[in-house]
Protein backbone atom coordinates (compact mmCIF):
# COMPACT_ATOMS: atom_id res chain seq x y z
CA UNK A 1 0.00 0.00 0.00
CA UNK A 2 1.21 3.34 -1.00
CA UNK A 3 1.48 6.13 1.79
CA UNK A 4 -1.07 8.65 -0.39
CA UNK A 5 -3.27 5.22 -0.04
CA UNK A 6 -2.61 4.76 3.75
CA UNK A 7 -3.73 8.68 4.63
CA UNK A 8 -6.51 8.01 2.57
CA UNK A 9 -7.70 4.86 4.29
CA UNK A 10 -6.61 6.90 7.85
CA UNK A 11 -9.07 9.73 6.96
CA UNK A 12 -12.29 7.36 5.34
CA UNK A 13 -11.32 5.26 8.80
CA UNK A 14 -12.16 8.64 10.61
CA UNK A 15 -15.23 9.37 8.94
CA UNK A 16 -16.67 5.85 9.31
CA UNK A 17 -16.00 6.12 13.17
CA UNK A 18 -17.96 9.45 13.58
CA UNK A 19 -20.70 8.49 11.58
CA UNK A 20 -20.40 5.01 14.24
CA UNK A 21 -20.13 7.44 16.77
CA UNK A 22 -23.28 9.47 15.79
CA UNK A 23 -25.40 6.32 15.63
CA UNK A 24 -24.31 5.52 19.15
CA UNK A 25 -25.78 8.62 20.48
CA UNK A 26 -28.79 8.49 18.58
CA UNK A 27 -29.37 4.58 20.18
CA UNK A 28 -28.05 5.29 23.35
CA UNK A 29 -31.69 7.66 24.05
CA UNK A 30 -34.37 5.83 22.42
CA UNK A 31 -36.37 2.81 23.57
CA UNK A 32 -36.11 -0.17 24.37
CA UNK A 33 -32.92 0.10 26.93
CA UNK A 34 -30.94 -3.01 27.75
CA UNK A 35 -30.41 -2.06 31.05
CA UNK A 36 -29.77 -5.79 32.54
CA UNK A 37 -27.34 -6.25 29.79
CA UNK A 38 -25.69 -3.04 30.80
CA UNK A 39 -25.25 -4.07 34.33
CA UNK A 40 -24.18 -7.18 33.11
CA UNK A 41 -21.03 -5.17 31.07
CA UNK A 42 -20.46 -3.47 33.89
CA UNK A 43 -19.63 -6.27 35.82
CA UNK A 44 -17.90 -8.38 33.49
CA UNK A 45 -15.70 -5.36 32.35
CA UNK A 46 -14.82 -4.82 35.86
CA UNK A 47 -14.68 -8.22 36.53
CA UNK A 48 -11.64 -8.56 33.73
CA UNK A 49 -9.69 -5.46 34.53
CA UNK A 50 -9.56 -4.94 38.21
CA UNK A 51 -6.74 -7.17 39.37
CA UNK A 52 -4.70 -5.40 35.95
CA UNK A 53 -5.66 -2.57 37.35
CA UNK A 54 -4.57 -2.81 40.99
CA UNK A 55 -1.30 -3.93 40.20
CA UNK A 56 -0.41 -1.54 37.48
CA UNK A 57 -1.26 0.95 39.94
CA UNK A 58 0.72 -0.42 42.84
CA UNK A 59 3.74 -0.52 40.93
CA UNK A 60 2.81 3.51 39.35
CA UNK A 61 3.17 4.31 42.95
CA UNK A 62 6.36 2.06 43.95
CA UNK A 63 8.37 3.10 40.84
CA UNK A 64 7.37 7.11 40.73
CA UNK A 65 8.37 7.22 44.18
CA UNK A 66 11.69 5.25 43.92
CA UNK A 67 12.68 7.34 41.14
CA UNK A 68 11.81 11.02 42.22
CA UNK A 69 13.24 10.20 45.88
CA UNK A 70 17.00 10.59 44.92
CA UNK A 71 16.53 14.02 43.14
CA UNK A 72 14.41 15.65 45.90
CA UNK A 73 17.20 14.37 48.50
CA UNK A 74 19.45 15.90 46.59
CA UNK A 75 17.91 19.20 47.16
CA UNK A 76 16.32 18.04 50.65
CA UNK A 77 13.12 18.33 49.93
CA UNK A 78 11.89 14.71 50.74
CA UNK A 79 8.89 16.13 52.81
CA UNK A 80 7.81 17.06 49.50
CA UNK A 81 7.40 13.89 48.44
CA UNK A 82 3.63 13.01 48.95
CA UNK A 83 2.79 16.29 47.27
CA UNK A 84 4.93 15.55 44.02
CA UNK A 85 3.96 11.85 43.59
CA UNK A 86 0.23 12.51 44.59
CA UNK A 87 -0.22 15.62 41.88
CA UNK A 88 1.75 13.81 38.87
CA UNK A 89 -0.35 10.14 39.32
CA UNK A 90 -3.83 12.21 40.04
CA UNK A 91 -3.27 14.39 37.53
CA UNK A 92 -1.65 12.60 34.58
CA UNK A 93 -0.14 9.10 35.67
CA UNK A 94 -2.56 7.30 36.87
CA UNK A 95 -5.52 8.20 34.72
CA UNK A 96 -3.26 7.33 31.36
CA UNK A 97 -1.28 4.45 32.37
CA UNK A 98 -4.45 2.72 33.85
CA UNK A 99 -6.59 4.01 30.78
CA UNK A 100 -3.64 2.43 28.79
CA UNK A 101 -4.20 -0.82 30.07
CA UNK A 102 -7.65 -0.93 30.27
CA UNK A 103 -7.31 -0.54 26.52
CA UNK A 104 -5.43 -3.45 25.96
CA UNK A 105 -7.38 -5.75 28.31
CA UNK A 106 -10.83 -4.61 26.94
CA UNK A 107 -10.49 -2.67 23.65
CA UNK A 108 -9.10 -6.06 22.45
CA UNK A 109 -11.73 -7.94 24.39
CA UNK A 110 -14.46 -6.20 22.48
CA UNK A 111 -13.54 -6.12 19.33
CA UNK A 112 -12.65 -9.89 19.46
CA UNK A 113 -15.39 -10.59 20.48
CA UNK A 114 -17.93 -8.37 18.30
CA UNK A 115 -15.64 -9.64 15.93
CA UNK A 116 -16.21 -13.41 15.57
CA UNK A 117 -19.32 -12.66 16.48
CA UNK A 118 -19.33 -10.51 13.36
CA UNK A 119 -18.20 -13.23 10.75
CA UNK A 120 -20.07 -15.67 12.30
CA UNK A 121 -23.33 -14.28 11.55
CA UNK A 122 -24.20 -13.92 15.16
CA UNK A 123 -24.94 -10.47 14.77
CA UNK A 124 -27.10 -11.14 11.54
CA UNK A 125 -29.01 -13.42 13.69
CA UNK A 126 -29.57 -10.86 16.73
CA UNK A 127 -30.93 -8.16 14.18
CA UNK A 128 -33.49 -10.94 12.45
CA UNK A 129 -34.70 -12.08 15.79
CA UNK A 130 -36.01 -9.04 17.07
CA UNK A 131 -33.18 -7.51 19.34
CA UNK A 132 -31.47 -4.53 18.09
CA UNK A 133 -28.02 -5.64 18.11
CA UNK A 134 -26.33 -2.01 18.03
CA UNK A 135 -28.31 -0.55 20.76
CA UNK A 136 -27.81 -4.75 22.70
CA UNK A 137 -24.03 -5.45 22.31
CA UNK A 138 -22.54 -1.63 21.23
CA UNK A 139 -24.62 0.52 23.57
CA UNK A 140 -24.04 -1.40 26.91
CA UNK A 141 -20.56 -2.10 26.07
CA UNK A 142 -19.63 1.80 25.69
CA UNK A 143 -21.85 3.02 28.35
CA UNK A 144 -20.50 0.20 30.34
CA UNK A 145 -16.56 1.33 30.02
CA UNK A 146 -17.36 4.70 30.08
CA UNK A 147 -19.05 4.73 33.60
CA UNK A 148 -16.03 1.77 34.65
CA UNK A 149 -13.19 3.58 33.67
CA UNK A 150 -13.81 6.67 35.96
CA UNK A 151 -13.97 4.03 39.24
CA UNK A 152 -11.23 1.95 38.22
CA UNK A 153 -9.03 4.95 38.03
CA UNK A 154 -9.91 6.01 40.62
CA UNK A 155 -9.47 3.00 42.58
CA UNK A 156 -5.94 2.57 40.55
CA UNK A 157 -4.73 5.59 42.22
CA UNK A 158 -5.74 4.86 45.30
CA UNK A 159 -3.62 1.84 45.30
CA UNK A 160 -0.66 3.88 43.52
CA UNK A 161 -0.65 6.21 46.47
CA UNK A 162 -0.45 3.44 48.74
CA UNK A 163 2.45 1.77 47.16
CA UNK A 164 3.76 4.86 47.14
CA UNK A 165 3.40 5.17 51.05
CA UNK A 166 5.02 1.87 51.78
CA UNK A 167 8.37 2.72 50.22
CA UNK A 168 8.45 6.35 52.23
CA UNK A 169 7.17 4.44 54.71
CA UNK A 170 10.37 2.21 54.40
CA UNK A 171 12.63 4.78 53.94
CA UNK A 172 11.83 7.04 56.79
CA UNK A 173 9.70 8.09 59.47
CA UNK A 174 6.59 9.46 57.71
CA UNK A 175 3.62 7.22 59.00
CA UNK A 176 0.23 6.58 57.07
CA UNK A 177 -1.87 9.53 58.61
CA UNK A 178 1.20 12.13 58.17
CA UNK A 179 1.69 10.99 54.67
CA UNK A 180 -2.14 11.10 53.33
CA UNK A 181 -2.84 14.24 54.98
CA UNK A 182 0.12 15.87 53.08
CA UNK A 183 -1.21 14.25 50.25
CA UNK A 184 -4.72 15.50 50.85
CA UNK A 185 -3.41 19.05 51.36
CA UNK A 186 -1.97 19.14 48.19
CA UNK A 187 -4.20 18.21 46.52
CA UNK A 188 -7.11 20.48 45.20
CA UNK A 189 -10.35 19.98 43.03
CA UNK A 190 -8.22 21.60 39.81
CA UNK A 191 -6.35 18.44 40.07
CA UNK A 192 -9.25 16.20 41.04
CA UNK A 193 -12.11 17.18 38.60
CA UNK A 194 -10.45 17.96 35.16
CA UNK A 195 -8.31 14.14 35.63
CA UNK A 196 -11.82 12.47 36.35
CA UNK A 197 -13.77 14.21 33.54
CA UNK A 198 -11.05 13.10 31.32
CA UNK A 199 -10.95 9.09 32.27
CA UNK A 200 -15.09 9.23 31.20
CA UNK A 201 -13.58 10.01 27.82
CA UNK A 202 -11.50 7.69 28.00
CA UNK A 203 -13.64 5.24 28.67
CA UNK A 204 -15.55 6.38 25.95
CA UNK A 205 -13.13 6.21 23.47
CA UNK A 206 -11.88 2.83 24.28
CA UNK A 207 -15.27 1.33 24.17
CA UNK A 208 -16.67 2.67 20.85
CA UNK A 209 -13.46 1.92 19.31
CA UNK A 210 -13.64 -1.64 20.35
CA UNK A 211 -17.27 -2.08 18.87
CA UNK A 212 -16.40 -0.25 16.12
CA UNK A 213 -13.55 -2.73 15.22
CA UNK A 214 -15.51 -5.70 16.16
CA UNK A 215 -18.76 -4.47 14.35
CA UNK A 216 -17.06 -3.74 10.84
CA UNK A 217 -14.65 -6.46 11.25
CA UNK A 218 -13.64 -8.10 7.84
CA UNK A 219 -14.54 -11.82 6.94
CA UNK A 220 -12.47 -14.69 8.38
CA UNK A 221 -10.31 -15.55 11.59
CA UNK A 222 -7.06 -12.76 10.23
CA UNK A 223 -10.54 -9.98 10.11
CA UNK A 224 -11.04 -10.91 14.32
CA UNK A 225 -7.28 -10.69 14.75
CA UNK A 226 -6.88 -7.47 12.80
CA UNK A 227 -9.94 -5.90 14.76
CA UNK A 228 -8.91 -6.86 18.39
CA UNK A 229 -5.33 -5.74 17.30
CA UNK A 230 -6.30 -2.19 15.23
CA UNK A 231 -9.00 -1.64 18.58
CA UNK A 232 -5.72 -1.57 20.81
CA UNK A 233 -3.57 -0.10 18.75
CA UNK A 234 -6.13 3.22 17.63
CA UNK A 235 -7.75 3.48 20.95
CA UNK A 236 -4.65 4.09 22.58
CA UNK A 237 -3.64 6.55 20.46
CA UNK A 238 -6.77 8.29 20.23
CA UNK A 239 -5.94 8.51 24.72
CA UNK A 240 -3.43 10.64 23.95
CA UNK A 241 -5.06 12.68 21.44
CA UNK A 242 -7.62 12.94 24.25
CA UNK A 243 -5.20 13.70 27.23
CA UNK A 244 -3.91 16.23 24.73
CA UNK A 245 -6.86 18.23 24.17
CA UNK A 246 -7.84 17.87 28.01
CA UNK A 247 -4.67 19.44 29.72
CA UNK A 248 -4.76 21.94 27.05
CA UNK A 249 -8.59 22.66 28.37
CA UNK A 250 -7.33 22.45 31.94
CA UNK A 251 -4.60 24.54 31.43
CA UNK A 252 -6.66 27.56 30.20
CA UNK A 253 -9.47 27.26 32.92
CA UNK A 254 -7.40 26.57 35.77
CA UNK A 255 -4.37 28.49 34.96
CA UNK A 256 -2.13 25.63 36.26
CA UNK B 1 -47.93 -38.65 -18.07
CA UNK B 2 -45.61 -37.08 -20.24
CA UNK B 3 -43.35 -33.95 -19.16
CA UNK B 4 -45.31 -30.85 -20.55
CA UNK B 5 -48.62 -32.16 -19.01
CA UNK B 6 -46.62 -33.13 -16.20
CA UNK B 7 -45.48 -29.22 -16.35
CA UNK B 8 -49.03 -27.77 -16.91
CA UNK B 9 -50.12 -29.50 -14.16
CA UNK B 10 -47.74 -28.43 -11.31
CA UNK B 11 -48.22 -24.27 -12.78
CA UNK B 12 -52.12 -24.93 -12.30
CA UNK B 13 -51.26 -26.10 -8.66
CA UNK B 14 -49.23 -23.03 -8.08
CA UNK B 15 -51.44 -20.41 -9.40
CA UNK B 16 -54.19 -21.13 -6.70
CA UNK B 17 -51.59 -20.94 -4.17
CA UNK B 18 -50.67 -17.95 -2.03
CA UNK B 19 -47.40 -16.66 -3.15
CA UNK B 20 -45.20 -16.08 0.22
CA UNK B 21 -41.91 -14.57 -1.47
CA UNK B 22 -41.79 -12.78 -4.80
CA UNK B 23 -38.13 -11.58 -6.00
CA UNK B 24 -38.35 -9.24 -8.87
CA UNK B 25 -35.56 -8.29 -10.73
CA UNK B 26 -33.02 -7.86 -7.61
CA UNK B 27 -29.73 -6.26 -8.18
CA UNK B 28 -27.01 -5.48 -5.89
CA UNK B 29 -23.15 -4.77 -6.62
CA UNK B 30 -19.98 -4.58 -4.41
CA UNK B 31 -18.26 -1.81 -5.63
CA UNK B 32 -17.38 -3.24 -9.06
CA UNK B 33 -18.41 -6.92 -8.22
CA UNK B 34 -21.70 -7.49 -9.78
CA UNK B 35 -22.78 -10.28 -8.08
CA UNK B 36 -27.21 -10.49 -8.64
CA UNK B 37 -28.10 -8.67 -11.67
CA UNK B 38 -31.88 -9.09 -11.75
CA UNK B 39 -32.78 -12.19 -10.12
CA UNK B 40 -36.55 -13.32 -9.89
CA UNK B 41 -37.85 -15.82 -7.31
CA UNK B 42 -41.39 -17.03 -6.55
CA UNK B 43 -42.16 -18.70 -3.50
CA UNK B 44 -45.46 -20.60 -2.85
CA UNK B 45 -47.37 -21.52 0.42
CA UNK B 46 -45.89 -24.91 1.39
CA UNK B 47 -43.61 -25.34 -1.07
CA UNK B 48 -39.66 -26.61 -0.97
CA UNK B 49 -37.70 -24.60 -3.50
CA UNK B 50 -34.68 -25.31 -3.40
CA UNK B 51 -31.79 -22.50 -5.17
CA UNK B 52 -28.15 -23.62 -6.50
CA UNK B 53 -25.53 -22.00 -6.97
CA UNK B 54 -21.89 -21.88 -7.30
CA UNK B 55 -19.66 -20.83 -4.01
CA UNK B 56 -19.83 -17.17 -4.50
CA UNK B 57 -22.49 -16.67 -6.80
CA UNK B 58 -24.53 -14.39 -3.95
CA UNK B 59 -26.86 -16.97 -2.56
CA UNK B 60 -26.59 -15.71 0.81
CA UNK B 61 -26.57 -12.32 -0.42
CA UNK B 62 -30.17 -13.08 -1.70
CA UNK B 63 -31.58 -14.19 1.14
CA UNK B 64 -29.80 -11.70 3.05
CA UNK B 65 -31.55 -9.39 1.10
CA UNK B 66 -34.85 -11.21 1.53
CA UNK B 67 -35.11 -10.04 5.33
CA UNK B 68 -33.70 -6.85 5.36
CA UNK B 69 -30.30 -7.70 6.41
CA UNK B 70 -28.78 -6.29 3.73
CA UNK B 71 -30.27 -3.23 1.00
CA UNK B 72 -30.36 -4.07 -2.40
CA UNK B 73 -28.98 -1.29 -5.25
CA UNK B 74 -32.56 -2.02 -7.02
CA UNK B 75 -35.70 -4.88 -7.19
CA UNK B 76 -38.75 -5.34 -5.33
CA UNK B 77 -39.00 -8.01 -2.61
CA UNK B 78 -42.26 -8.72 -1.32
CA UNK B 79 -43.06 -11.26 1.74
CA UNK B 80 -46.34 -12.68 2.28
CA UNK B 81 -47.70 -9.53 -0.10
CA UNK B 82 -45.76 -6.87 2.00
CA UNK B 83 -42.91 -4.80 0.29
CA UNK B 84 -40.03 -5.03 2.52
CA UNK B 85 -38.89 -1.90 1.13
CA UNK B 86 -41.75 0.14 2.86
CA UNK B 87 -41.55 -1.20 6.11
CA UNK B 88 -40.72 0.76 8.89
CA UNK B 89 -38.43 -1.04 11.77
CA UNK B 90 -41.39 -2.06 13.90
CA UNK B 91 -43.13 -3.18 10.93
CA UNK B 92 -39.88 -5.46 9.77
CA UNK B 93 -39.14 -6.91 13.28
CA UNK B 94 -43.06 -8.20 13.03
CA UNK B 95 -42.28 -9.26 9.31
CA UNK B 96 -39.47 -11.25 10.50
CA UNK B 97 -41.09 -13.27 13.19
CA UNK B 98 -42.72 -14.86 10.24
CA UNK B 99 -39.37 -15.74 8.76
CA UNK B 100 -37.02 -18.74 10.38
CA UNK B 101 -33.23 -17.71 8.92
CA UNK B 102 -31.03 -20.80 9.19
CA UNK B 103 -27.60 -19.33 9.00
CA UNK B 104 -25.08 -20.88 7.51
CA UNK B 105 -22.36 -21.57 9.98
CA UNK B 106 -25.52 -21.83 12.78
CA UNK B 107 -24.53 -18.54 14.22
CA UNK B 108 -25.71 -19.42 18.00
CA UNK B 109 -24.78 -17.34 20.57
CA UNK B 110 -21.56 -18.05 21.99
CA UNK B 111 -21.37 -16.81 25.36
CA UNK B 112 -24.73 -18.40 25.87
CA UNK B 113 -26.16 -21.43 26.65
CA UNK B 114 -28.58 -23.22 24.41
CA UNK B 115 -31.17 -22.46 26.59
CA UNK B 116 -29.99 -18.18 26.44
CA UNK B 117 -30.06 -19.37 22.50
CA UNK B 118 -33.55 -20.64 22.19
CA UNK B 119 -35.27 -17.67 24.88
CA UNK B 120 -33.30 -14.86 22.89
CA UNK B 121 -35.86 -14.58 20.27
CA UNK B 122 -38.62 -14.37 22.86
CA UNK B 123 -37.21 -11.49 24.47
CA UNK B 124 -39.15 -9.29 21.49
CA UNK B 125 -41.64 -11.32 20.81
CA UNK B 126 -43.54 -13.38 23.65
CA UNK B 127 -46.06 -11.08 22.71
CA UNK B 128 -46.81 -13.13 19.66
CA UNK B 129 -48.11 -16.51 22.08
CA UNK B 130 -50.30 -14.58 24.00
CA UNK B 131 -49.87 -12.43 28.04
CA UNK B 132 -49.01 -15.85 30.05
CA UNK B 133 -46.85 -18.10 28.28
CA UNK B 134 -44.22 -20.03 29.62
CA UNK B 135 -41.01 -19.69 28.23
CA UNK B 136 -39.35 -22.56 29.32
CA UNK B 137 -42.08 -24.61 28.01
CA UNK B 138 -41.30 -23.41 24.65
CA UNK B 139 -37.76 -23.59 24.98
CA UNK B 140 -38.18 -27.51 26.28
CA UNK B 141 -40.32 -28.26 23.26
CA UNK B 142 -38.55 -26.66 20.75
CA UNK B 143 -35.31 -28.70 21.69
CA UNK B 144 -37.66 -32.31 21.85
CA UNK B 145 -38.41 -31.39 18.53
CA UNK B 146 -34.61 -31.37 17.42
CA UNK B 147 -33.99 -34.83 19.85
CA UNK B 148 -31.49 -32.67 22.24
CA UNK B 149 -33.45 -32.02 24.87
CA UNK B 150 -30.07 -32.74 27.05
CA UNK B 151 -28.46 -30.09 26.04
CA UNK B 152 -30.43 -27.49 27.06
CA UNK B 153 -27.85 -26.36 29.97
CA UNK B 154 -24.58 -26.66 27.47
CA UNK B 155 -22.45 -23.92 25.89
CA UNK B 156 -22.64 -24.39 21.75
CA UNK B 157 -18.98 -24.85 22.28
CA UNK B 158 -19.74 -28.28 23.66
CA UNK B 159 -22.04 -29.22 21.13
CA UNK B 160 -20.74 -30.92 17.46
CA UNK B 161 -21.70 -29.50 14.30
CA UNK B 162 -24.31 -31.50 13.82
CA UNK B 163 -26.26 -30.97 16.71
CA UNK B 164 -25.27 -26.72 16.84
CA UNK B 165 -26.94 -27.19 13.57
CA UNK B 166 -29.84 -28.80 15.29
CA UNK B 167 -30.17 -26.54 18.18
CA UNK B 168 -29.58 -23.22 15.72
CA UNK B 169 -33.10 -25.19 13.86
CA UNK B 170 -35.08 -25.44 17.30
CA UNK B 171 -34.42 -21.60 17.59
CA UNK B 172 -35.21 -20.90 14.32
CA UNK B 173 -38.56 -22.97 15.00
CA UNK B 174 -38.89 -21.47 18.09
CA UNK B 175 -41.13 -18.09 16.68
CA UNK B 176 -43.42 -20.65 14.97
CA UNK B 177 -42.49 -18.83 11.07
CA UNK B 178 -44.29 -19.48 7.96
CA UNK B 179 -41.50 -19.24 5.93
CA UNK B 180 -38.27 -20.82 6.52
CA UNK B 181 -34.94 -20.08 4.65
CA UNK B 182 -31.89 -22.47 5.16
CA UNK B 183 -28.39 -20.98 4.32
CA UNK B 184 -27.13 -24.62 3.36
CA UNK B 185 -28.41 -26.45 5.94
CA UNK B 186 -25.89 -29.34 5.37
CA UNK B 187 -22.51 -27.59 4.87
CA UNK B 188 -19.47 -28.83 6.67
CA UNK B 189 -21.43 -31.99 7.59
CA UNK B 190 -21.02 -35.73 7.10
CA UNK B 191 -23.13 -37.43 5.03
CA UNK B 192 -25.11 -39.04 8.13
CA UNK B 193 -25.43 -36.36 9.88
CA UNK B 194 -26.68 -34.02 6.82
CA UNK B 195 -29.31 -37.06 6.26
CA UNK B 196 -30.35 -37.00 9.78
CA UNK B 197 -30.66 -32.68 9.08
CA UNK B 198 -32.78 -33.32 6.14
CA UNK B 199 -35.24 -35.82 7.79
CA UNK B 200 -35.55 -33.35 10.37
CA UNK B 201 -36.15 -30.56 7.80
CA UNK B 202 -39.04 -32.79 6.02
CA UNK B 203 -40.38 -33.80 9.30
CA UNK B 204 -40.66 -29.85 10.49
CA UNK B 205 -42.24 -29.09 7.06
CA UNK B 206 -44.97 -31.81 7.59
CA UNK B 207 -45.67 -30.56 11.26
CA UNK B 208 -45.56 -26.88 10.76
CA UNK B 209 -46.96 -27.02 7.46
CA UNK B 210 -43.89 -23.90 6.77
CA UNK B 211 -42.83 -22.53 3.21
CA UNK B 212 -39.15 -23.29 2.55
CA UNK B 213 -36.61 -21.75 0.92
CA UNK B 214 -33.54 -24.20 1.13
CA UNK B 215 -29.97 -23.07 -0.34
CA UNK B 216 -27.32 -26.06 -0.69
CA UNK B 217 -24.63 -27.24 -2.76
CA UNK B 218 -25.47 -30.44 -1.80
CA UNK B 219 -26.99 -32.21 -4.84
CA UNK B 220 -28.32 -35.13 -2.84
CA UNK B 221 -29.84 -32.62 -0.87
CA UNK B 222 -31.68 -31.22 -3.49
CA UNK B 223 -33.23 -34.54 -4.60
CA UNK B 224 -34.30 -35.35 -1.59
CA UNK B 225 -36.21 -32.43 -0.49
CA UNK B 226 -37.03 -30.10 -3.62
CA UNK B 227 -40.48 -29.82 -4.89
CA UNK B 228 -39.18 -27.20 -7.53
CA UNK B 229 -35.76 -25.66 -8.54
CA UNK B 230 -33.86 -22.52 -9.37
CA UNK B 231 -30.30 -22.18 -10.01
CA UNK B 232 -28.80 -19.25 -9.62
CA UNK B 233 -25.90 -18.74 -12.52
CA UNK B 234 -24.43 -15.37 -13.65
CA UNK B 235 -26.41 -13.15 -10.82
CA UNK B 236 -29.98 -14.20 -12.31
CA UNK B 237 -32.47 -17.18 -11.79
CA UNK B 238 -30.89 -18.71 -14.61
CA UNK B 239 -33.22 -21.80 -14.80
CA UNK B 240 -36.24 -23.43 -13.15
CA UNK B 241 -37.75 -26.53 -13.03
CA UNK B 242 -38.36 -29.57 -11.00
CA UNK B 243 -34.99 -31.74 -9.92
CA UNK B 244 -35.55 -34.33 -12.96
CA UNK B 245 -36.17 -31.66 -15.68
CA UNK B 246 -33.13 -29.94 -14.95
CA UNK B 247 -31.00 -33.21 -14.23
CA UNK B 248 -31.91 -33.83 -17.90
CA UNK B 249 -31.36 -30.64 -19.55
CA UNK B 250 -28.82 -30.29 -21.93
CA UNK B 251 -27.90 -26.98 -21.48
CA UNK B 252 -23.98 -27.03 -20.19
CA UNK B 253 -23.97 -24.78 -17.21
CA UNK B 254 -26.87 -26.72 -15.66
CA UNK B 255 -25.40 -29.45 -16.35
CA UNK B 256 -22.31 -29.00 -14.31
CA UNK B 257 -24.40 -28.99 -11.35
CA UNK B 258 -25.56 -32.75 -11.41
CA UNK B 259 -22.34 -34.09 -12.09
N1 LIG C 1 -20.52 -7.45 2.83
C1 LIG C 1 -19.91 -7.70 1.66
N2 LIG C 1 -19.03 -6.82 1.16
C2 LIG C 1 -18.41 -7.05 -0.01
N3 LIG C 1 -18.62 -8.13 -0.77
C3 LIG C 1 -19.48 -9.06 -0.34
C4 LIG C 1 -20.18 -8.89 0.91
N4 LIG C 1 -20.98 -9.96 1.08
C5 LIG C 1 -20.78 -10.75 0.02
N5 LIG C 1 -19.90 -10.23 -0.84
C6 LIG C 1 -19.48 -10.81 -2.11
O1 LIG C 1 -20.62 -11.24 -2.79
C7 LIG C 1 -20.37 -12.46 -3.46
C8 LIG C 1 -21.44 -13.46 -3.11
O2 LIG C 1 -21.33 -13.81 -1.75
P1 LIG C 1 -22.30 -14.84 -1.07
O3 LIG C 1 -21.90 -14.95 0.34
O4 LIG C 1 -23.71 -14.48 -1.35
O5 LIG C 1 -21.97 -16.20 -1.83
P2 LIG C 1 -22.70 -17.59 -1.70
O6 LIG C 1 -23.38 -17.84 -2.97
O7 LIG C 1 -23.54 -17.62 -0.47
O8 LIG C 1 -21.46 -18.56 -1.55
P3 LIG C 1 -21.24 -19.78 -0.55
O9 LIG C 1 -21.88 -20.92 -1.19
O10 LIG C 1 -19.79 -19.91 -0.48
O11 LIG C 1 -21.86 -19.40 0.76
C9 LIG C 1 -18.97 -12.88 -3.09
O12 LIG C 1 -18.13 -12.58 -4.18
C10 LIG C 1 -18.62 -12.03 -1.91
O13 LIG C 1 -17.26 -11.71 -1.95
MG1 LIG D 1 -23.47 -18.45 1.41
Amino acid sequence: MSSSEKIKNFFTEIGELTYFTRRFFKEVITRPFEIKELLRQCYNIGNKSLLLVSVTGFIIGLVITLQTRPTLEEFGAESWMPSMVSISIIREIGPVIIALTFAGRIASGIGAELGSMKVTEQIDAMEVSGTNPFKYLVVTRVLATTLMLPLLVIIGDAIALYGSFIIEYSKGEVSFVLYFNKVFNSLEFGDLIPATIKTFFFGFAIGIVGCFKGYNCKKGTVGVGLAANSAVVFSSMLLFIIDFIAVFITDIFFEI
Amino acid sequence: MNQSQHIEKQSVKQTSRKLMLDIKDLRKSFGDTHVLNGFNLELYEGENLVIMGKSGSGKSVMIKCLVGLMQPDSGNIKVMGKDIATLNQIELDELRTEIGFLFQGSALYDSMTVRENLEFPLRRHKHKFGTNIDTSELVAEALENVGLAHTIDLMPEELSGGMKRRVALARTLILRPKIILYDEPTSGLDPITSKEIIELMRRIQKQYKTSSLIITHDVDCARVVSERMVLLVDGIDYAKGTFAELAASSDKKVKAFFK
